[in-house]
């Protein structure tokens, strides 16, 4: 079996990093291979240090994995600007100083010679020797100015890298067609090659080759934010309001871009308060309606979010993690908004929160959080983080040929209005208490409708919408509110199973974990099984309601268990301390919040920790279980 | 038609189709120009001849806020100073629904004016009506942005060192397209007035003088009034940019020392509004959004069919 490609391309900021290696892993996966990307890249729009990985294999590929196997250090042409040399520094040996730590035994290392100079890398030739790197220093920025434009040196570098993995240039050639025409293309084909051959005739001493792979069907590369946006618009999403906020964006930007086609409505606002505000009022009038945010946005969104909850107006909210407090780390993950996101907001919290692991589960789940606030007349949130946002994946494409499902759910037409319970004065009884299907949700009229007008009110109100504060009244619409929240649950468990489990299911030892890691945690549960330990997972994607049943029998089944999330206090497993009352002293966490998401390794030796009583890496904490 | 759409515009419609079963009395105060407000919403929707069902109110939170309970149509009771974003919302998903927001002087001048901006500038096609009693009524008198410069409360015992903000100049800066002024005192021009509002096309503001004899005795000040378009001493065209703010600006600033001037400031008929200039451009489509959840014979489009720039 060929070794897996795991490649990282480093470089500054706005040198075009992002869209090279987006590039490259289409052709890698055009010709046949799995990939998934992996993107780091600092808070600022031009300069810094930037990398992405792209790993490919012939097997599906569910983590970035641990470190990486083929460097292409760009240089930092903004580093280079004389004008700014004295606020940047000299940083043209970052994009292969910075990179080293991480690159595998027996790795490849192409270099700019034009903007990089290994000799003002501390013990580069001697960690080179240490680690059998094969290193091959070349003029990519030479190359790219001689046949075009020197920004163009990404597309010598990414010749230079097929020439050395052998892989096909016509994958690549094909993809720059598609991509690009006119001289633009031209210019950039012409750099491909000649970074080919310039590679070409020297002599390899590394064995690293481009694994081959073959699928069986049409791929596509999506996001955790793409797949989102197409789960909204197949479940008949047609209205969007937002304020751009890193990550969100990536959801904004794309239903902006299709809405129009589909005569939907995208709209740009003044803040995040508004943008819930329009959602909901979109929502109101019986329009499918979605906003959304990150951490600070979604804090302005609180608000409206509690109108939505007394109101009983489904909306779907998207929160995409970053790390915080406060603007935090604008573009590192972090999954340190659980908390905010389940209890924002004054009295208590009647909302929906699902948490999808990966592309696939992005799409499906924020179907399943539309239907479920539309069928129950409640707002759900779907809550994922900036690394399943930016990483890309591919997935057949048959997995989104799927019917659209538009349905208004428990929205009344004007004939069933008129068969509808009214009081005595005619009026339409908006918010029954005790509805006569038995259910918890009383059906809604839409504005306009004959027969069915009400007031909405943030206030609590009577079954007609009248302000009140009775307490009877209270305590039955209180009561019918927080009811909902139990029906989803039986109907989570009835019609979705939102919860992932990995591993032999009579292993000790259980990995809990919930949104982006839990490919990565299938990754640490197979090598901990290789190595003989015996070792589960399960991924929990909803959160509220919790999915109690399962979570209790996978605690109850296990003798210990590693709790693993990306926040410095460990709110996951708080939550299911809290929900469930017991546990404590079974639960490990293994918490990372230095803006990096975990690596398989780290769960490896985090749960070695619990079992073995080794150290765990020295970028996690470990809190021991409760009662230790 | 689809099988959503049931306004039926040509029905008779009353004053009283407009009262629901409960009273204001409940909460407004003897004397409340809130009052007035109702009164005239109530009047101008039946000159107007606009079914309750096709209407809906949007208001904040507020004495003001309550309108929506006093009045029968649908209606959304919002929180403190977002009934401009839900409002506007409603209109683009169904441009079919007579829209009006409203609310205090806190709610639309202090805590919603971001809000009042930005919904002016983009001139969306709502009416709305701002009770400017000058004072926080519903949390019992505290300094609002409109309140007068030395205007003592609890909250300014020392009587407040801001100067008041000039809602009509502030609106037509941002882009209404529609300003007046109004009082509770005069119930006929406010009948008129909101008349014309709602029949306008884009964004219709009208700052609706009201007294509130619980908490702020000057409220005596708006009267007498002066109704501009009466009075040859103001001729100017109120569809003059220039003119309508050289006018709202003496307006403002005479309001303070007791002379209060009422009418129509800045009347722009022709500027299309945001739903217009939205679908022009492409971004809206010509019929309401809401029809076609209602359209059994509508194809939903697929993701499926857009995924080609993933391939
Ligand atoms: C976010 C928020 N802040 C504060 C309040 C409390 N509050 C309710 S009404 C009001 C002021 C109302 O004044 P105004 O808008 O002038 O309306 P009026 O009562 O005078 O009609 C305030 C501050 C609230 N409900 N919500
Ligand atoms: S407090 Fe003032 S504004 Fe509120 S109802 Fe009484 S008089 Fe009217």
């Amino acid at each position: 079996m060929t070794e897996e490609l795991a490649w990282r391309i480093a470089g500054g900021s706005g040198d075009g990093i992002d869209s090279t290696s987006q590039n490259f892993a289409k052709a890698l996966m055009r010709s046949g291979l799995h990939v998934f990307t992996h993107r780091h890249y600092p808070s600022r729009i031009r300069g810094g240090h930037t990398y992405v990985e792209v790993r490919a294999d012939e097997e599906p590929v569910e983590s970035r994995g641990d470190g990486y196997n083929f460097l292409l250090a760009l240089g930092d042409s903004f580093a280079r600007n004389p004008k700014e040399e004295a606020y940047y520094g000299n940083e043209e040996v970052k994009p292969l100083a910075e990179n080293l730590d991480e690159l595998r035994e027996g790795g490849v290392i192409v270099y700019d010679e034009g903007l990089v100079d290994p000799s003002e890398v501390p013990d580069f030739e001697e960690r080179v020797e240490e680690n059998d790197w094969h290193v091959y220093p070349l003029d990519l920025r030479g190359l790219a100015r001689e046949k075009g434009r020197e920004v163009m040196r990404n597309t010598a570098g990414v010749g230079a890298t097929a020439a050395l993995l052998d892989y096909e240039l016509q994958h690549i050639e094909d993809l720059m067609a598609d991509a690009m025409s006119g001289e633009v293309l031209e210019t950039n084909l012409d750099i491909l090659e000649i970074a080919y051959e310039s590679v070409q005739d020297r002599e390899f001493t590394h064995d690293l080759r481009a694994p081959e792979g073959s699928h069986d069907e049409e791929q596509v590369l999506l996001s955790g934010s793409n797949a989102i946006a197409y789960g909204a618009l197949d479940e008949g999403c047609r209205f969007i309001a937002g304020y751009p906020m890193t990550p969100w964006t990536e959801v904004f930007t794309l239903m902006t871009q299709h809405l129009p086609k589909v005569g939907g409505i995208s709209e740009q606002v003044e803040d995040e308060i508004a943008a819930a505000a329009l959602a909901i009022g979109a929502s109101h009038a019986g329009v499918k309606a979605m906003s959304g945010s990150s951490g600070g946005g979604f804090a302005l969104m609180s608000e409206p979010l509690g109108l939505a909850e007394m109101t009983e107006t489904p909306v779907v909210l998207i929160e995409a993690m970053r790390a915080g407090p406060s603007t935090g780390m604008p573009t590192k993950p972090e999954q340190g908004d659980l908390e905010h996101v389940l209890y924002t907001s004054q009295g208590d919290s009647t909302r929906v929160v699902l948490a999808p692991a990966n592309v696939k589960e992005a799409y499906d789940q924020t179907r399943a959080a539309f239907r479920i606030a539309y069928d129950y007349q409640i707002p759900a949130i779907v809550l994922y983080d900036q690394k399943l946002s930016g990483e890309l994946r591919n997935v057949d494409e048959s997995f989104f040929d799927r019917e659209p499902s538009p349905d208004l759910g428990s929205t009344l037409s004007e004939d069933e209005i008129a068969e509808a319970a009214h009081h005595a004065s005619g009026k339409f009884q908006r918010f029954q208490h005790e509805p006569e299907d038995g259910s918890n949700v009383s059906p809604r009229s839409l504005p306009g409708q004959e027969g069915g007008r009400y007031l909405a009110t943030g206030n609590e109100h009577t079954p007609e919408g009248h302000i009140s504060e009775d307490p009877r009244n209270r305590v039955a619409q209180m009561e019918r509110r927080l009811g909902k929240l139990e029906d989803i649950r039986d109907d989570l468990d009835a019609e979705y199973d939102h919860q992932t489990y990995h591993g032999p299911e009579d292993a000790d030892y259980g990995i809990l974990t919930f949104g982006s890691h839990q490919g990565t945690v299938h990754e640490a549960v197979d090598r901990l099984n290789a190595d003989g330990h015996g070792v589960k997972s399960i991924g929990v994607s909803d959160l509220m309601p919790l999915a109690e049943r399962e979570v209790t029998e996978f605690l109850e089944s296990v003798d210990e268990a590693l709790v693993v999330e990306m926040n410095a206090t460990g709110q996951f497993r708080g939550l299911i301390q809290r929900e469930l009352g017991r546990f404590g002293p079974k639960m490990n966490s293994l918490l990372k919040y230095n803006g990096e998401p975990f690596e398989p390794h780290e769960i490896v030796e985090g749960l070695e920790t619990i079992a073995e009583g080794d150290e765990p890496a020295p970028t996690t904490r470990f809190v021991p279980a409760a009662g230790d | 038609m689809s099988a959503f759409n049931a306004i039926d515009s040509d029905r008779e419609v009353e004053r009283d189709d407009y009262t629901p079963g409960i009273e204001p009395q409940a909460t407004w105060c003897p004397g409340c120009g809130d009052f007035g407000v109702l009164k005239a919403l109530k009047g101008a929707m039946a000159d107007l001849g606009k079914s309750p069902e096709e209407i809906l109110l949007v208001t904040g939170i507020g004495c003001s806020g309550k309108l929506s309970s006093y009045f029968e149509s649908y209606g959304f009771h919002t929180i403190h100073g977002r009934a401009l974003p839900i409002a506007r919302a409603a209109k683009l998903a169904n441009p079919d629904l007579e829209v009006v927001a409203a609310g205090g002087d806190g709610d639309g001048y202090g805590i919603g004016g971001n809000h009042f901006v930005h919904t002016a500038r983009e001139n969306h096609d709502i009416t709305y009506i701002v009770f400017n009693n000058e004072i926080f009524g519903l949390t019992k008198g505290q300094t609002s942005p409109t309140s007068p410069m030395g205007h003592k409360s609890k909250t300014q015992p020392h009587g407040s060192a801001k100067a008041p903000i000039r809602p009509m100049s502030s609106s037509l800066t941002a882009g209404s397209s529609y300003v007046a002024r109004t009082a509770a005192v005069n119930p006929n021009q406010a009948q008129e007035i909101l008349v014309e509002a709602i029949e306008h096309n884009g964004f219709s503001h009208i700052d609706f003088l009201t007294q509130c004899p619980t908490w702020n005795k000057d409220a005596k000040q708006y009267v007498p009034y002066i109704d501009v378009q009466e009075n040859e001493d103001y001729e100017f065209d109120v569809s003059d940019r220039k003119e309508a703010s050289e006018m709202m600006y003496e307006s403002e600033s005479a309001l303070y020392e007791g002379e209060v001037l009422t009418g129509r400031f800045y009347h722009a008929p022709d500027r299309p509004s945001y739903g217009e200039e939205k679908r022009a451009v492409g971004e809206m489509p010509d019929e309401p959004l809401v029809e076609r959840y209602h359209d059994d014979s509508y194809e939903w489009e697929r993701s499926y069919d857009l995924l080609d720039v993933h391939k």
